[in-house]
């Protein structure tokens, strides 16, 4: 029924389709199909399925097969042990320090930048170009402007009077190095989605606002920022996404030290199957990380399609 | 619903990939107070300056010497005689050639995989009746909210169990089910009009050279797209190479780089120059395909 009433100009091809249906395209089709399937499932579905399976299991990475079974036995464990809600405490804390500025400053970036007339390739060369550099290098820089005492932080911190931090080596402190290094890293990201966010505004409402008077900062406050509201959205459950899969920054420069006052979920996963050989255990701590994850994601396809419907 | 779905994926196509910007008008670009856009011009260089900070100083110690750099920050910005001594070392060792033949090799290898199978994929979807076409479509959107980085360790043993460890494979497999590219690429050919198709089926071009002499070589925007983003993406993953590639051989630039900061040392002129190889082809990548990667990464909202 709402088929019909979603796609009416297909009826003036009609008869085309008629001889289209006529010719069966199952064989062609599901031989275009199986290429992309067959790695789809390999390497998409099975591991998904797998990962649910081996969860129930004492699984060994030394060890071929299954190994015994574990009931909730993985999960149980998991859920009692303190590393493991450390692990899950550290992600939120670094989801914490890291989405609202990325987001508050790329809106402002964007907004800042489509208003200044000249040097937009500059502005995308500076926020944007870090983005797409492996998280390596990225690592390697910033690590290296951490140096205790002798690095650009430090010393800086001297110059203006402060005591300075050895910021990556001190608990406290390290979730935040990474953190600062993560903005500088992928705010670029979001700046450019705000950029195309910005493109879809009529220009007539600014005239329009203009004419009756609005100060700039008027259109910002009641133009702008209402209609980015979608953008904004996207932006926020993105970065959430993105940021519970955190490994890479935690990984390169801390290692989840100082002692694990940095250590994240994958971080956690990756050392239980990899270190501990526990892959049973680390399944388990999967399971939950990719429920998390799923959750946010099914959110938002829910969100985005109630917003077009409307 | 299902056609709800097919739908608003087509609504999508208004800031997609092939119309993220469609003209350089810029709509708040607009006679308003000069001060206003003064102060934004400021605070926004001032912001754009901070950023460029850390490049700078990477690049910036890459070309003193090493004893220099341990001396810290002070000492590197005095420094006015560069050498290129730090890379001289990085390129005469051979360990990072391994490293750029190995990123090399297994985006490529990713890139040509994902466009062909995605591109045919896609192709079905949009373009040929079958029975099951919707539960399809379907299963292959909710593929999209698998978050694969979380599947490393059931990747790990699949890769083990076929004995692909230690292989460019092992990099190039898992990557290639790129959900998103199936998208795009759907997405442009359900914009393409479909006399195209039955033209050439009424000439007697079967499927395959339909879809491959005809509609391909029209696709080469989005193919360009596909190939750019899934490179991109491919040559930064640092997760699945890290486990599964333990021959230093085999490494790729960035679990090279992981790397560094152990053996290294004190060698910070020394790292700070492998920091600054390793990023390099991204840089030229970047300068090269500007508006398609920005265009790409805003019209997908492809991230990690």
């Amino acid at each position: 029924m709402t088929t019909q009433t979603l796609r009416p100009p297909a009826e003036a091809t009609t008869t085309a389709r008629r001889t289209s249906e006529r010719r069966p395209d199952s064989r062609p089709a599901w031989l275009f199909l199986a290429p992309f399937g067959v790695f789809y499932l390999a390497f998409l579905i099975g591991p998904t399925v797998y990962m649910f399976v081996v969860s129930f299991f004492n699984t060994s990475i030394v060890q071929p097969g299954l190994g015994t079974f574990a009931g909730l036995g993985n999960y149980a464990e998991m859920l009692t042990r303190s590393d493991f809600w450390s692990a899950m405490w550290h992600t939120l804390q670094f989801t914490l320090y890291t989405v609202p500025p990325l987001v508050v400053l790329s809106f402002v970036f964007a907004v800042l930048a489509n208003r200044v007339q000249r040097g937009q390739w500059f502005f995308r060369l500076a926020f944007f170009v870090p983005f797409v550099l492996p998280s390596a290098s990225i690592s390697l820089i910033w690590i290296f402007l951490f140096t205790p005492a002798s690095g650009l932080w430090p010393q800086f911190q001297s110059l203006i009077g402060l005591e300075p931090d050895a910021v990556l080596a001190d608990p406290s402190l390290a979730m935040v190095g990474i953190a600062v290094a993560t903005i500088w890293w992928t705010i670029g990201f979001n700046f450019v989605l705000y950029l195309a966010g910005l493109q879809d505004i009529p220009r007539e409402l600014y005239e329009a606002a203009s004419v009756d008077g609005a100060s700039p900062w008027h259109q910002i406050r009641y133009i702008t920022v209402p209609l980015l509201g979608r953008t904004t959205t996207l932006v926020i459950i993105l970065q959430i996404i993105a940021s519970l899969k955190i490994f890479d920054q935690v990984y390169l420069m801390t290692a989840g030290g100082p002692g694990i006052s940095t250590q994240v979920a994958l971080g956690l996963i990756t050392n239980t199957a990899f270190t501990d050989y526990r892959v049973g255990a680390a399944s388990a701590a999967s399971v939950l990380l990719f429920i998390v994850i799923v959750v946010i994601a099914v959110a938002r396809q829910l969100l985005d399609r109630s917003d077009r419907e409307a | 619903m299902a056609t709800t779905t097919d739908r608003s994926t087509r609504t999508r196509g208004g800031n997609g990939v092939s119309a993220a910007a469609p003209a350089r008008t810029d709509p708040t670009r607009i006679r308003s107070p000069r001060t206003f856009n003064i102060v934004a011009g400021i605070v926004l260089g001032v912001f754009a300056f901070l950023w460029l900070v850390p490049s700078f100083w990477a690049i910036k110690t890459s070309l003193v010497s090493n004893e220099t750099a341990s001396l810290g920050a002070d000492a590197i910005l005095r420094s006015t005689d560069p050498t290129l001594a730090s890379y001289a070392t990085l390129l005469q060792s051979g360990q990072i050639w391994n490293w750029y033949l190995a990123s090399f090799v297994t985006s490529a290898g990713t890139v040509v995989l994902t466009v062909v199978f995605a591109s045919m994929a896609a192709y079905a979807l949009s373009r040929l009746r079958f029975r099951g076409r919707k539960l399809v479509f379907v299963l292959i959107l909710a593929g999209i909210m698998i978050p694969a980085q979380v599947l490393i360790v059931p990747i790990f043993q699949l890769l083990d169990s076929f004995s692909l460890l230690n292989t460019y494979w092992s990099v190039i497999f898992p990557q290639v089910p790129a959900v998103i590219a199936v998208f795009i690429f759907k997405q442009f050919f359900d914009g393409l009009p479909k006399e195209l198709d039955e033209a050439a089926r009424i000439d007697g071009a079967g499927v395959w050279r339909t879809f491959w002499s005809v509609i391909m070589p029209l696709s080469r925007p989005v193919i360009a797209a596909v190939s750019i983003l899934t490179f991109v993406t491919v040559w930064n993953n640092l997760i699945l190479p890290l486990f599964v590639l333990s021959n230093p051989d085999l490494m790729t630039i960035p679990v090279g780089l992981a790397t560094v900061q152990g053996s290294y040392g004190q060698r910070f002129a020394d790292i700070q120059a492998s920091a600054v190889l390793g990023a390099l082809p991204l840089v030229i990548l970047y300068l090269l395909f500007q508006r398609r990667i920005v265009e790409g990464v805003a019209g997908t909202g492809l991230k990690g």
